[in-house]
């Protein structure tokens, strides 16, 4: 009898997912389907405030990587206020911003890796899940998971110091930003008590790839193939080609490498990104306008980011850019979980900005805040840890705002997302009319690899347990399981 | 004549001038009574019930209350407090005052009395009324979901006439604190920040300066509220 398998809520990713697999007579996956289940509407509610309310109002999306929604907003504000569009401001407004990014960078990368996807590593896609989890990794791995700690912790402190919280700060405002770096504050950030200071971040990111790398080199087959599948990719870059993750041009690159969106100005997404509704899920499905709904869509995130730039501008991670671009012959790469590879090379980078950025004594001028003459749109794009994020405001002549869009990374990757469910679902499932614990886990390491934050891209807060249902094709639920 | 006059609250002894009230005694002698609606040099009339205290077993507001020779004065009691922190509650529940978003955090009365009197959740429901914004006077902003009703701005904004900017608009439950839309337009840099600043929540915001003061640095940041007055 045909069944539809639903995994509900998906575990250890950022927010609420519900999968479900349909399976036929033969016991061959026809169709999976990732759904996101929740709605919360900031882009109406944020309607009617005054605008240089909006970097603090909706940062509040997220708790992970709100740096992400505060800086984009910002920049989209800084246009509103005449202030250029992300290359305007003062040395100390750009820097700063830059500082606060790279640390919630660096956080939001350690806690993917070293909280979420690092026990599918150590023990195994299809080990005791009472083991394959966070406390498993601190009581059998514990020097690794006191540096997950420590490291997320030191990203932390960088965005206190720049943000004024480690959470929902409100550091940069339109035009600038509302405070500098105290030389107190940078020497504490730059050569703090050990293990929180710069070098040793370094040091430890170079450790976790070198981890990764180890891995790879003895699970090849299972790293390569799994959720392997072609697709075009999204980023920003900047102007020069370097990956840059604050400011630059948006580009897009086909399964080939070749290019289908050619460094044009973000201010224009509009002409070029179009986002579909499906009655089934409240995140949207993005795509490039030029190429339709079937052949536009795109990934975004760390992997969509190193298929895209041409290099690294920090030269440990540029040596390690170099080997992860031989390993396709500098081809794109299509492998869902070099998404982890890719991660902590960018890891890596944001250590080195970090160190960089804080030996550069621009950070402690007092001209933070730049203006000029105000319009009344504006569009800020940042890379966030989780991939490209756009947010577009207009304002009316009282000062408030009448229109919010966003597009958040998750949603960009929602297409690729659901590929990459389909792939392991028919890798693991097929044939198999009973559906095991490592089977459910390993649709879950497939989207785990994109680090989805479900709550960002549908603008919701979301509990990760996790159900499972087994429906026949009359829709009705004949086995169920939780965990 | 002797114009000194001595009296007491919580026990402690309390020296001031005849013509004084009772919160102004209390701060001249480093005893915190909570106000919200009372404004130094301001005419006092006890509205928001914040500063409620009790004299001779009755609830007084310390805000209109004369200083007398002798009074016997509660004040910082488990009741009294109790009844204050109701008081900012009902207040959180009949506006929309949402903190995280206000760029008067930090240097917000209301929400500074919240932290003293340790409120966590209101024990009423909230009632999110529908509030309007008025954006159109072009340097301030009334935002009424986070209008307190108590009129400081009423009070001490006016022109050198001595003509008022703001003014009560309908009664009763739907009353609101306006401004005068054609006496707006001439209100000068000066006192539309005063407005501001003498607005004890985030109901009248200067426009276009919001969170340039870094987390740290606000006025609660430092202390709490009434520490610089308790001794």
């Amino acid at each position: 009898m045909p069944k539809k398998i639903t995994i509900e809520p998906v575990t250890r990713i950022e927010g609420h997912g519900k999968v479900t697999i349909k399976i036929d007579d033969n016991g061959k996956v026809r169709e999976s389907r990732l759904h996101i289940v929740e709605f919360r509407g900031f882009e109406r509610f944020v309607q009617g405030r005054p605008y240089w309310e909006a970097p603090v109002l909706v940062q509040r999306l997220c708790g992970i990587c709100p740096v992400s929604h505060h800086l984009a907003a910002a920049k989209a504000l800084d246009v509103i206020v005449g202030a250029g569009t992300g290359d305007g401001l003062t040395a100390v407004g750009e820097k700063m911003r830059r500082l606060m990014h790279y640390g919630q960078f660096f956080q939001s990368h350690v806690l993917h890796f070293f909280h979420l996807s690092s026990p599918d590593f150590l023990f195994g896609i299809d080990a005791d899940p009472a083991i394959r989890n966070v406390i498993g990794v601190i009581k059998h791995h514990k020097d690794l998971a006191v540096q997950g700690v420590m490291m997320r912790k030191y990203g932390q402190e960088i965005i206190m110091h720049t943000a004024g919280k480690k959470i929902h700060g409100t550091g940069a405002i339109p035009g600038g930003i509302n405070k500098n770096l105290s030389i107190a504050e940078r020497d504490l950030l730059l050569n703090g008590t050990d293990p929180l200071n710069a070098d040793k971040m370094v040091e430890w990111s170079v450790a976790a790839l070198e981890f990764f790398k180890v891995y790879h080199k003895s699970n090849a087959t299972l790293v390569d193939t799994f959720a392997e599948f072609p697709s075009n990719h999204l980023s920003m870059v900047r102007k020069d080609g370097a990956l840059d993750i604050y400011h630059g041009v948006l580009r897009a690159v086909d399964a080939d490498g070749k290019r289908i969106l050619n460094d044009v100005d973000y201010q224009d997404y509009d002409k070029y990104i179009e986002e579909e509704v499906r009655n089934w899920s409240y995140m949207k499905f993005p795509y490039l306008k030029h190429l339709g709904k079937e052949k536009g869509w795109y990934r975004v995130g760390p992997l969509a980011r190193l298929n895209v730039c041409d290099f690294i501008p920090t030269p440990l991670a540029q040596k390690e850019f170099e080997e992860f671009k031989a390993y396709t012959t500098g081809k794109p790469n299509n492998m869902s979980l070099h998404y982890h590879w890719a991660r902590l090379i960018e890891t890596l980078h944001s250590a080195e900005a970090i160190r960089d950025l804080l030996k550069d004594s621009d950070l402690q001028n007092d001209d933070l805040v730049i203006k000029g003459e105000k319009t009344n749109k504006g569009v800020g794009v940042i890379e966030a840890p989780r991939g490209t994020l756009f947010h577009h405001y207009e304002i009316n002549d009282n000062d408030q705002i009448t229109l919010a869009n966003l597009i958040v990374s998750t949603t960009n990757n929602n297409e690729p997302m659901n590929q990459a469910v389909n792939h392991t679902a028919k890798s693991f499932m097929n044939g198999q009319m009973e559906i095991t614990e490592g089977m459910m886990n390993a649709v879950e390491v497939a989207i785990r690899a994109y680090d989805p934050c479900l709550s960002c891209a549908t603008h919701a807060l979301g509990q990760m347990p996790l159900e499972m249902k087994l429906v026949n094709a009359n829709n009705e639920v004949i086995d169920s399981k939780t965990k | 004549m002797n114009n000194t006059i001595k009296f007491k609250i919580d026990g402690k002894e309390i020296i001031t001038e005849n013509g004084k009230t009772v919160v102004e005694a209390a701060h001249q002698n480093g005893v915190y009574i909570p106000t919200l609606c009372n404004f130094p040099g301001s005419f006092s009339k006890g509205s928001c019930r914040m500063c409620t205290i009790k004299v001779n077993n009755r609830f007084m507001t310390s805000c209109t209350t004369p200083a007398a020779p002798g009074m016997e004065v509660e004040s910082n009691t488990p009741e009294i407090n109790e009844f204050r922190k109701s008081i900012i509650e009902l207040l959180f529940v009949s506006g929309n005052h949402f903190c995280p978003s206000c760029e008067k955090s930090g240097n917000c009365e209301l929400q500074a009395l919240a932290y003293r009197y340790q409120m966590m959740v209101p024990r009423y429901p909230y009632s999110f009324p529908l509030k309007k914004v008025d954006a159109s006077n072009p340097k301030i902003i009334k935002d009424q979901n986070r209008c307190v009703i108590c009129q400081r701005c009423m009070k001490t904004i006016k022109t050198e006439k001595g003509e008022h900017y703001f003014a009560y608009l309908k009664r009763g439950n739907v009353l609101e604190v306006v401004m005068d839309k054609e006496l707006g337009k001439e209100m000068t840099d000066e006192l539309a920040k005063l407005a501001m600043e003498n607005c004890p929540v985030g109901s009248i915001i200067y426009k276009e300066v919001g969170f340039v003061e870094p987390i740290g640095t606000r006025k609660y940041d430092k202390q709490p509220i009434g520490s610089d007055i308790d001794v």
